[in-house]
Parts: structure tokens; C-alpha cells; sequence
């Protein structure tokens, strides 16, 4: 089991699961969303606010990584193996109805939670921030040119914008403790491959 | 549950070497018809496209929330107001509109002055340039008012109790000469500035303040002493205050030269509508 990034020709019980521009875009998005979080905490919690100060440059920061956020994803459009991703996220299948309900019935067997190359959790984790973070782009680009905007859209904007911060902190923070937990999967994002057998584990219904 | 169970059993049948939750015969058994189904989840372009819905869906609902947002917003305020009485952790505190003060500093860091170091220098077109200890000021006739706090980022504290000393009774002992117009302000964190035309700083309703919510003013609140204006948001209230300079024009402060409007008026600047505090 080479642990090696991108071996050229991978062990046996190995299987490739990730690209190039798979990786990299979610490097980039990481960061960038990492960025975001980070300087929210430190305009919007007092305790960390009082500890950084600097606040214009912290908004500035906040500002233009949320900008970005979108940018690696729709730059990674170009490779055909992220369209290819995210087409198998996009697409639900019979067996992600069965890893949800099996999901919602805390059902954890194996058996009960048929995956493709995605399983039906990660592709609704996937579309669901996606379109968050298109909210906080939008409701964001709202109070940031205050005077473009009719006066009672910048309050609103604020009060979706405050509230979806949260959630998406919850949510990543889910996402992120599941990679914790699962270093197999860290390490295909990392290395760009899996091990065989965490494949037919995870992912049995994925044909490499 | 099951019908996907039974149909996925087959397509899976070589691949499951292990998992005890996988035997054959118990899912064969409940539904075999649907067996029939290939499972090809990788075919191209196969399956329902849910994420496509799922995403915008999330956009919608975005939208939705910004056009619901008033309604929202106040359901939401008079719910944790509520929550906020009997929640001894404070958490309450952290949700948006969960009520308090928020923690805005310009710099790094903000230097700590006491009785012992803070001093409050007036100078400019003032016949008596004065500097004030914090025993001073404090020996000097206090006002106390108590208003709402509007932050022009939108939060707002209800009922907020300040106590000082009128702006307009220390221009007054300084003298202020007739060809002046205005006052300028600076702050000991080195880069905070505010100034008001000379009407406004003479408002009744403009303190140097020394106490809020019935306690000296603390540091993170821009203790010892901070200005107040109480019609006006409160990136006008500069915090840390050491210095008051009567001059001729108004001059941008530390906001306005990055936006914000000089006249500050609750609800009659910035693009916003909030109900007038003073």
C-alpha cells in the first residue's frame, strides 16, 4: 500500500479515486472556505474579535476569500474528470434512497448503505453547500456595496447571511470531524488513491 | 428501504466478501422482483439529477429568507430575547440578534489606561486648552441617560444606561473661540477618530461618558472613558477617547473615510431605516 502521492502506478490493492484537479480544487475551495470561517470568527466573536483587532483588514480578508470561494470549483470545470465527479454527485440513483433511509434509521451496516463513487450523504453535503455558499455570496455582495442595494435588502441580507454562517459552521464542522474519523478517505483526497478494500467497504457499488 | 435493499443485493452479490448486515437470503427474501433493476449507478447520465434540486433549492430558500427577513428577524429577536432572560451560559449571547455588544477595534491592539494614566486633553480654537484625569471628569456633574445603542452593521441593545459628563459643559469651560465649527476626536488605541459639527456636540444628548449599564466603563467597551451620541450610530460613540479638538471643518473620522456618512442620524443615514434612538 503505497503511501507515496501520485505513484505512478499504484499498488494493486489500490484504486485511483481522485485526479489532479479533483484534489486541488478541494484544496483551494478548503482554503478558501477555511479563510472565510476564520475571519467571520474574528468579526463576529467577541472574544476573538478583541484578541485580533485589525477589523477593516479582517473584512477585507472575509471579503474577497468569499469572492473566491467559487472560483476553483468553476475553474476545475475544465478538467473532465471533476465534470465527471460532479456528475455522479449530481445524479441519485435507487440505492442512495436506500443510504438515506438507512441513514435517518441510524442504520449503520454495512449493507444497508450501498455507495457508488459518492455516497448519498456526500452528494447531498456537496449540492447543499454549494448552494450556501452562493447564498453567502449573494446576501455578501448585499452588504458590501451598501449603497447599490435599496436600503431594506442590506438588513435582510445580513439576517440570512448571519444565520446560514452558522448552519454552514455546523455542517462543516460535521464534514470535517467524518474526515477525521476516516483516514482512508483523507488519504484519497490527499494521495489521489484509496485502498481496494476501503473502496469495496465504503463505496461497493463504485467501479473504479 | 427495502426495495432498494433487495435490487442492490444482486448488482453487489460478488463485491460483498464481508458485512455481517449482507446476508443473501434475508434480503432475497423480502422483495426479489426488484432485482431485476441493473444497478449502474456510474452509467453516464443515470439517475435522477437530486443535487441539481438539492442546490437550488438551497438557492430559493436563501432568496425566500432574504425577502422574509423582517418578519423573520423580529419572530426570531422577541424568541431569544426571551431565551436569552434564562440562559445562565451566556451562549444565547453569540446567535445572531441574540442581543449585547459587539467587540469592534480598528488596531492590533488597544493600550489599558486607569485612573492613574488616562488623560482627556481639549485643545484647538479654545480660549482654555485643558487636560482631564479621570478624577476630574468624575468630580464633575454627571448625566445619565439610558437609550438604545443602534449599530449601523444593524444589532441594537434597548435601554442601555450611560453616565458622563456633557460634551457641551466641557466646551463651555474651555472657551470655544467664534470662528470654530466643529469637534474632532481621537482615541488612545492611535487611530480611531470621529468628529460632529459644533451643534451637535453641544446637543444635551452628547456625553463623555464614564459608566454604562451602570458600571465604569470597561476596557472592551472603550473604558475609561468614550464618547457617547446618543442620536447617532454608534461608530460615532468613539471608544478609548483621550482627545477633543475644536476645529474649524468637520474632518472625515476613522468609518466616514471608508464609507460611512458623517452625519450619523439613526434611521436618516447610511441606507438605513432603524427607529431614531434620541
Amino acid at each position: 500500500m503505497s503511501l507515496r502521492a501520485d505513484a505512478p502506478a499504484p499498488s494493486t490493492s489500490d484504486v485511483r479515486r481522485f485526479g489532479r484537479s479533483q484534489k486541488w480544487v478541494h484544496r483551494a475551495t478548503a482554503a478558501l472556505m477555511g479563510a472565510c470561517v476564520v475571519t467571520a470568527a474574528c468579526l463576529y466573536i467577541p472574544q476573538f474579535a478583541e484578541l485580533v483587532g485589525r477589523r477593516e483588514l479582517v473584512v477585507r480578508v472575509h471579503e474577497w476569500a468569499g469572492l473566491a470561494l467559487p472560483v476553483p470549483v468553476l475553474a476545475g470545470l475544465a478538467s473532465r474528470a471533476l465534470r465527471a465527479d460532479l456528475g455522479h454527485l449530481n445524479r441519485f440513483g435507487p440505492h442512495d434512497g436506500v443510504w438515506l433511509r438507512a441513514a435517518l434509521r441510524r442504520d449503520k451496516r454495512r449493507a444497508s448503505r450501498p455507495a457508488g463513487k459518492f455516497n448519498a450523504g456526500q452528494k447531498i453535503y456537496a449540492a447543499w453547500i454549494a448552494g450556501a455558499t452562493l447564498v453567502m455570496l449573494g446576501t455578501g455582495l448585499l452588504m458590501w456595496f451598501t449603497h447599490l442595494t435599496p436600503l431594506m435588502w442590506r438588513t435582510s441580507a445580513t439576517f440570512v447571511h448571519d444565520w446560514l454562517a452558522l448552519t454552514i459552521g455546523i455542517v462543516l464542522a460535521g464534514h470535517i470531524g467524518m474526515a477525521l474519523g476516516d483516514p482512508e478517505a483523507r488519504r484519497g483526497l490527499r494521495t489521489g488513491s484509496v485502498s481496494k478494500r476501503w473502496a469495496d467497504r465504503e463505496h461497493p457499488l463504485w467501479r473504479p | 428501504m427495502r426495495s432498494g435493499y433487495g435490487s442492490l443485493t444482486r448488482t453487489r452479490d460478488p463485491w460483498l466478501d464481508r458485512g455481517r448486515g449482507c446476508s443473501n437470503g434475508y434480503v432475497n427474501s423480502e422483495r426479489p422482483e426488484e432485482a431485476e433493476e441493473p444497478e449502474k449507478p456510474l452509467g453516464r447520465d443515470r439517475g435522477t439529477p437530486i443535487g441539481r434540486r438539492v442546490l437550488l433549492g438551497t438557492l430559493g430558500l436563501g432568496a425566500l429568507g432574504v425577502v422574509a427577513a423582517p418578519t423573520l428577524q423580529r419572530g426570531m429577536e422577541s424568541f431569544l430575547a426571551g431565551a436569552a432572560e434564562k440562559d445562565p451560559t451566556g451562549l444565547t449571547g453569540l446567535l445572531p440578534n441574540g442581543g449585547g455588544f459587539r467587540y469592534y477595534s480598528v488596531t492590533s491592539s488597544v493600550p489599558r489606561k486607569n485612573a492613574q494614566n488616562y488623560q482627556l486633553k481639549i485643545d484647538g480654537l479654545v480660549d482654555r486648552p485643558t487636560t482631564y484625569t479621570l478624577a476630574d471628569l468624575r468630580a464633575m456633574p454627571q448625566t445619565r441617560m439610558v437609550k438604545d445603542v443602534q449599530c449601523v452593521t444593524g444589532w441594537r441593545v434597548p435601554g442601555t444606561p450611560f453616565e458622563g459628563v456633557r460634551l457641551s459643559r466641557l466646551l463651555d469651560a474651555a472657551g470655544v473661540r467664534s470662528s470654530a465649527g466643529a469637534v474632532r476626536f481621537t482615541c488612545f488605541d492611535g487611530a480611531y477618530t470621529e468628529s460632529l459639527t459644533l451643534d451637535q456636540a453641544r446637543r444635551a444628548d452628547v456625553l463623555v461618558a464614564l459608566r454604562m449599564q451602570d458600571k465604569n466603563l470597561s476596557h472592551s467597551h472603550g473604558g475609561p472613558v468614550r464618547l457617547y451620541v446618543a442620536p447617532m450610530y454608534f461608530y460615532k460613540s468613539a471608544k478609548w477617547l483621550s482627545g477633543i479638538t475644536v476645529t474649524e471643518d468637520v474632518q472625515a473620522g476613522y468609518w466616514e473615510n471608508r464609507g460611512y456618512d458623517i452625519d450619523a442620524w439613526v434611521g436618516r443615514s447610511n441606507g438605513r431605516d432603524d427607529e431614531p434612538t434620541s
